[in-house]
């Protein structure tokens, strides 16, 4: 197979100039053109439905198949969020596409605006990324000197408005309500659904909310056709009538103990091996890897005989994983305690429980005492179960909470129990009373 | 016409639109749940009331979901299959209410909620009885002056969000909100904006623990020992129903009854914390006659005949001298007792309706941040605070075809034109009181005045004979509200002293033998004015009877 060339990373690996004048001289906004001049918003919305792009924040969920389920005629406004709250746990590929190749997303939002004929923009940026804020302003600022944004965008009868929109730095604002509720001026609490955002979300109005990537997928769809993005990926497994392929390009984050951590973008299908020992530089120090997380924390976790397990949306499911996730893959070396990974885990989630439904509020509190009672060396056998019945009742797999949060709470800790048992166990057994392991203070 | 099933029992619910929570109350079946409450917005977080639910399809077989489903957010349509019971729905519920303990410090012994707490309730019905947690819990500190009327005990809350939802959209005043995170999420007010709207003690009807408890009724009363009674608000003309919460016959409190006819499911703090002067130790106890310029106590039986036979004379010296004031604090039996025996006395003798306690504008809720009310109305207190002015209106009405008003009364009386006046008042306080000192000063150039009220008043000073009357919370009777809605009033405490209640009174005028019984003057009410005609054949029922096909424009909810 030849070296894969990159294509979201293109202008970025060479260090391009992140301004309109050199991104277009690269070819930029010819896909928009293109767009807008040669398509209707339908056609586009087929092309992205023909190319089999699925949504790169977490879910996976078919692009084109949101957009169609916008109502028909809607008199409007619809809008468009976008989604740039990048809060899982070790992932960063938002954040270098938005600072380093701005206008590589802001033609994919309007883009997408013209095939969902929405008529505003929100990108709904975590708080923390200041440097993107500033450079996405500036690009947005760019276009709107250059016509290609606000009224009659190149000429056409389409009109659209970016506003950026920073968060207060909360996790729950990545789900896609409460980003909503967020935009909207209220607390970030995940709404219930029906109505799905579709039909009504922010400000009452039919709403689409997409991640950063994925609109920068749909940049290079328009540009190279569908047929080129599909022939990117993996097809889908004939043997599961679910899977619908995982094709495209994707940024793969590779974080924790490995020697090279960074973005790499490649095929989706990339086995997490091939991603540690190739383009990670290999685990660091000269130590085997003990385990991966392969797409943010709330996906489980993968031991190092599972590594071999492609990264396609299909993936990690085979070997226990909740999905594909962001694709952020955090290695922890074999000297890394099994017990201080999922107290890290649980603090994370106790920390960013929104607090709105019980079994998540209270059970994403209830294991952070577990674990940290267990770090201390006050841990009971028993402890696994309650820890496993916990994970186990949480989320919207047994339907006990409005969003995914708490499914991502539970599914690591019970993960771990079950392909660590025997650490746990030793852990539990072997604890000298009393010691204390702070890693950091509880919040 | 829609049939759901309810653990396998066929329910009919007509055209309703309801949630599983009220399709399966139709089947008698309690599912639990804390968030959802009929008049506020469905936010779903509790999840105490997962069920399975499935669909019988009209082929007859059925397809059920695969995971439980919060029975507050779905509705119910034909076909819909609830299971409460099934292993899945009863794990869920158990696993629910471990997570709502976990935290929560089972202070019951010193919580004023114990013992209509649904986190006991449903503990019990639903319940583990152990908790598996070992771990401290966490104890934030209490907020006793999240408002002026209401304390927070911060680490009973539940979380359920209905007092937030109720600032947000009943009182519209928005100063509840959440603060805080995960398990460290706390109920709270924006510093130095506590929360004081004329609606907040309804937040702590609400709260379905005891974190938001009232600072009235705080640390007063264990609640199993108190007696409830059905009842009616007798401070503006809204008439909001109530349940009366009163042992040893000392009221307690006040909490709103739900009535869709009067005011929906809550009621103001003006209302709810204006029972003190029930228990007031200034009020009259005994009936008293004016001796040498002082009143002195004179027993019922001495009493009654002796004012039954002053205002005979008067009448029979010159009828149309004597005056009888009804005050609209009065129920309809009673004004129509009194009337009865001063227009028996003579056709001549004059009937005035009392004075009518106006305060302000009406007052309506929702409001904005900045206090202006904004529609849809949700909730009115009336600028008229008195329960039944319509009532003795109409009786005033039937008698003598015209209502002659208070101050008409007056203004003949200091003219010298009035010989007798019976003042049936039964006015609670208020600042300024019913009559002020000027009116008070015409008054006393009447010969002969009874003062049959509650309290001392510049009239009681000079009056000739007063008589101590029992308040709305001491008699039964009927009430008829603004929108000319009739609603029963009960006994919920027994009159202190020798207090006897007016209607009683005015019984022994009339001479008629026998204890008031309300029901059985209402219906010789009802027979005898065409107004009350509908409130022969049946008891008021919970809701009442509305005399006026005009419908209440409150807005109901």
């Amino acid at each position: 197979m030849a070296e894969f060339e990159p294509v979201l990373l293109r202008r970025i690996v060479r260090k391009a100039s992140p301004w309109l004048d050199a991104y277009r001289a690269d070819g930029g906004y010819r896909a928009l053109h293109k767009g807008v001049h040669e398509m209707t918003p339908a056609q586009v919305v087929e092309v992205v439905k023909a190319s089999g792009l699925r949504g790169r924040g977490g879910a996976g969920f078919p692009t084109g198949l949101k957009w169609t389920f916008l109502p028909k005629d809607h008199p409007g406004p619809i809008y468009m969020c976008i989604n740039a709250d990048e809060s899982e746990p070790c992932t960063f590929n938002n954040r270098i596409l938005m600072e380093e190749d701005p206008h590589q997303v802001l033609e994919g939002i309007i883009l997408s605006c013209y095939a969902t004929r929405a008529s505003t923009a929100y990108v709904y940026l975590r708080y923390e990324y200041g440097r993107s804020y500033r450079v996405l302003q500036q690009a947005i600022d760019e276009l709107y000197n250059h016509n290609l944004l606000g009224r009659n965008i190149l000429g056409k009868d389409f009109h659209l408005d970016i506003y950026l929109h920073r968060g207060a730095g909360a996790y729950i604002c990545g789900e896609e309500t409460g980003l909503i509720e967020s935009l909207e001026g209220k607390r970030g609490w995940p709404r219930i659904k029906p109505p799905f955002p579709a039909v009504e979300g922010a400000f009452r109005k039919p709403t689409v909310v997409n991640n950063i990537e994925t609109v920068a997928c749909v940049t290079h769809i328009i540009d190279r056709g569908a047929d080129w993005f599909k022939s990117i990926g993996v097809p889908p497994d004939p043997k599961n009538p679910r899977d619908v392929g995982s094709y495209g390009p994707k940024l793969y984050c590779i974080s924790g103990h490995v020697n090279k951590p960074g973005c790499v973008e490649l095929p989706l299908g990339v086995t997490l091996r091939e991603l540690v020992d190739k383009h990670g530089g290999g685990v660091w120090k000269g130590r085997k890897a003990k385990g991966a997380i392969p797409g943010g924390i709330s996906m489980g976790i993968m031991t190092e005989a599972e590594f071999d397990t492609p990264l396609d949306f299909a993936g990690p499911g085979k070997v226990g994983c909740l999905g594909l996730g962001t694709a952020a893959v955090t290695v922890f070396d074999e000297e890394t305690s099994i017990v201080d990974v999922v107290y890290n885990i649980c603090r994370f989630f106790a920390h960013e429980s929104c607090g709105q439904c019980t079994p998540c509020r209270e059970g994403t509190g209830w294991m952070l005492k577990i674990m940290d009672r267990m770090r201390r060396g006050q841990g009971r056998l028993e402890d696994l179960k309650i820890l496993e019945e916990v994970g186990d009742n949480m989320g919207i797999i047994p339907g006990t909470t409005i969003c995914g949060l708490a499914d991502g709470a539970g599914w690591p800790v019970k993960n771990a129990i079950r392909k660590f048992r025997a650490e746990f166990e030793q852990y539990i057994r072997g604890a000298k009373k009393g010691r204390s392991l702070e890693l950091v203070k509880t919040h | 016409m829609a049939t759901v099933y309810v653990n396998g029992k066929p329910v009919d619910i007509g055209n309703e639109k309801l949630n599983l929570i009220q399709a399966a109350q139709k089947a008698g079946v309690l599912i639990p749940h804390y968030c959802w409450h009929p008049a506020l917005t469905v936010v779903a977080s509790c999840r105490m009331c997962l069920v399975e639910v499935g669909e019988r399809k009209p082929d007859g077989s059925v397809a059920m979901q695969p995971k439980v489903v919060p029975a507050c957010q779905t509705p119910a349509k034909d076909g819909t299959i609830i299971v409460t019971n099934s292993a899945k729905a009863v794990f869920a519920q158990q696993q629910t209410l471990e997570g709502l303990l976990l935290n929560h410090p089972l202070d019951c012994p010193v919580c004023d909620k114990a013992g209509e707490c649904l986190l006991q309730d449903y503990t019990y019905d639903f319940g583990r009885a152990t908790s598996r947690m070992i771990d401290d819990k966490f104890a934030p500190p209490n907020k006793p002056n999240i408002g002026a009327d209401i304390a927070l005990f911060t680490d009973r809350c539940i979380k359920c969000s209905r007092c937030v939802r109720f600032t947000r959209e009943i009182s519209g005043t928005a100063e509840l909100m959440f603060v805080a995170r995960g398990e460290h999420e706390e109920i709270d007010i924006f510093p130095g904006e506590p929360c004081n709207n004329k609606l907040a003690g309804n937040v702590v009807d609400l709260c379905p623990v005891g974190a938001l408890c009232s600072k009235d009724f705080l640390y007063k009363h264990r609640v199993w020992n108190l007696k409830t009674q059905k009842s009616v608000c007798a401070d503006c003309s809204t008439g909001c129903s109530i349940w009366l919460d009163a042992n040893k016959s000392i009221v307690y409190r006040l909490r709103p009854r739900y009535n869709p006819q009067a005011q929906g499911h809550f009621m103001c703090d003006d209302g709810r914390l204006g029972y003190h002067y029930v228990n007031s130790i200034e009020r009259f106890l005994r009936p008293m006659a004016r001796r040498d310029g002082r009143l002195t106590p004179l027993p019922w039986t001495e009493m009654v005949p002796a004012i039954r036979r002053a205002f005979q004379n008067a009448a029979q010296k010159e009828a149309a001298s004597v005056v009888g004031v009804l005050s609209p604090f009065l129920t309809c039996e009673e004004a129509y007792l009194i009337a009865k025996f001063l227009k028996g006395l003579s056709n001549q003798v004059r009937l005035a309706l009392g004075p009518v306690p106006i305060v302000g504008e009406d007052d309506t809720y929702p409001k904005d941040r900045h206090g202006r009310p904004i529609q849809p109305v949700k909730f009115t207190i009336r600028a008229e605070k008195c329960p039944n002015r319509r009532g003795v209106e109409e009786i005033l009405r039937h008698f003598q075809g015209e209502i002659i008003s208070f101050n008409d009364v007056v203004r003949d009386a200091a003219e010298g034109r009035v010989q007798a006046m019976y003042l049936a008042a039964g006015y609670p306080p208020r600042p300024g009181g019913w009559v002020s000192e000027m009116q008070a000063q015409m008054i006393q150039r009447v010969p002969l005045v009874v003062c049959h009220d509650l309290l001392p008043s510049p009239v009681s000073n000079f009056a000739h004979y007063v008589l101590p009357s029992a308040s709305w919370a001491e008699k039964e009777g009927t009430f008829i509200n603004h929108a000319g809605l009739a609603q029963a009033l009960y006994w919920g405490a027994v009159p202190a002293g020798e207090i006897r209640t007016d209607g009683q009174v005015f019984l022994d005028l009339l001479e008629r033998r026998g204890l008031l019984h309300a029901a059985t003057l209402r219906k010789e009410l009802a027979a005898e004015v065409p107004y009350f005609a509908p409130l022969a054949e049946r008891d008021l029922g919970e809701y009442g009877i509305l005399l006026e096909k005009k419908t209440a424009e409150a807005g109901v909810n």
